[in-house]
């Protein structure tokens, strides 16, 4: 369990590291180390977790840490108070990177700002991130695995079936995006809504 | 930035505004702004005009924005221990509201209304995902280069399965290096 927890830390305190770009961008990172590096947790439930995260109050890369700390652990334990312990653990990792560059940063300030070199790595760095949050839309949709090594053999693709049940959840994502795109609702709405018409319709 | 502008405020003080501040932030961390500058420079703690900078510095740091501006803004009105103050304050509604509905979520998960409610948002929530990746795009892919940058990145990772942190090393790594040289040739010339 301690070395659960430890790993836990670890992982968690590397999203916090190499999240650039907001609360989605650390999703993907979110998703690609617990769901498919490590295998704590499926697809579904990760989907779960976000869901639960925009809608509830806080910015989103701390509730989701804090649910998937609670959620690794408590699975593995089968204790509440472990549960308690791993959601610490994931969001206290995950702040410590930010305190330390921070800290670094307002020292820092004045000469960092402006700079050239810094203007250039972040004018790379934007559109990057950009399509590692398209990642996570993609990865939450659709499985691929190669059965050997990647780009050498022929991929096998599958849709996540738990997160696209048939053709309606495909209506359901179109106009959640249209809704949220062009008819810009307030995603909480949109969620809320998702969840009548699953009601409805299942 | 002069230090004498701001005015001080107890531990207590920061931990509660900025536990409001977490509390109603809902969604992303531009969500807050407007609300940060109504607390703060209300009273007297940040000046309207520090505030783009402090905003600007903690989107481009690395970490959660809304705690970013926690952790700066707390170190301007109190030092080390007011930012820390702020950030536990930002952190802590998130933490206990999560951990309540991750408890009781746990004992729900298989009622038959929970689970077509979920079957209906999973969807949603993947859509929700793309607009603001698709908002970002906007802005910060200006030429065809950094469109095939982005269009590369979601390859790389949601098809050949390579970690977003992988990607962003190497992304860092040469960035630094080909500005670094652009910019000593630059000069010598």
């Amino acid at each position: 369990m301690i070395t659960l927890l430890l790993q836990l830390m670890w992982t968690f305190f590397l999203i916090g590291l190499f999240t650039i770009g907001g609360g989605y961008a650390m999703l993907s990172l979110i998703q690609n180390e617990v769901v498919v590096s490590h295998g704590w947790l499926t697809e579904s439930a990760f989907t779960d977790i976000v869901a639960i995260s925009q809608m509830t109050p806080g910015p989103i890369g701390v509730n989701c840490a804090t649910y998937v700390g609670y959620d690794v652990v408590s699975l593995a334990s089968g204790s509440h108070l472990m549960g308690i312990l791993g959601s610490a653990a994931a969001t206290f990792a995950l702040l410590l990177p930010s305190l330390l560059i921070m800290f670094l940063i307002v020292k820092f300030y004045s000469r960092f700002s402006h700079s050239t070199l810094f203007e250039g790595v972040m004018g790379w760095l934007r559109p990057t991130v950009v399509g590692l949050i398209g990642a996570a839309a993609v990865i939450l949709v659709m499985k691929v695995s190669w059965g050997g090594t990647p780009l050498l053999t022929a991929p096998e693709v599958s849709l996540v079936e738990e997160n696209i049940i048939d053709w309606k959840s495909w209506v359901l994502m179109a106009a959640a995006f249209a809704a949220s795109y062009w008819g810009k609702l307030n995603p909480i709405f949109v969620i809320f809504a998702g969840g009548v018409l699953g009601l409805l319709l299942y | 930035m002069n230090q004498d502008k701001v005015k001080t405020a107890s531990l207590w003080q920061l931990f509660g505004v900025f536990a409001k501040i977490g509390a109603f932030t809902i969604g992303g961390g531009y969500a807050m702004i407007p609300l940060i500058q109504r607390e703060l420079s209300s009273r007297g703690w940040i000046s309207d005009e520090e505030l783009p900078d402090i905003v600007a510095l903690s989107q481009s740091a690395p970490g959660i924005m809304a705690v970013n501006i926690s952790i700066f803004a707390g170190y301007r009105i109190r030092g080390l221990k007011g930012s820390l103050a702020a950030t536990l304050g930002a952190v802590m509604p998130s933490f206990i509201i999560i951990l309540a509905i991750a408890m009781v979520f746990s004992g729900f998960k298989d009622n038959p209304v929970v689970v077509s409610i979920f079957k209906g948002i999973r969807p949603v929530v993947i859509a929700l995902i793309a607009v603001p990746m698709l908002n970002m795009a906007k802005k910060s892919c200006r030429t065809w280069w950094a469109w095939a940058l982005a269009a590369l990145s979601l390859l790389m990772v949601a098809f050949v399965g390579i970690s977003p942190i992988y990607i962003l090393l190497a992304v860092i790594i040469v960035s630094f290096s080909y500005t670094y040289i652009k910019m000593k040739k630059e000069a010598g010339r």
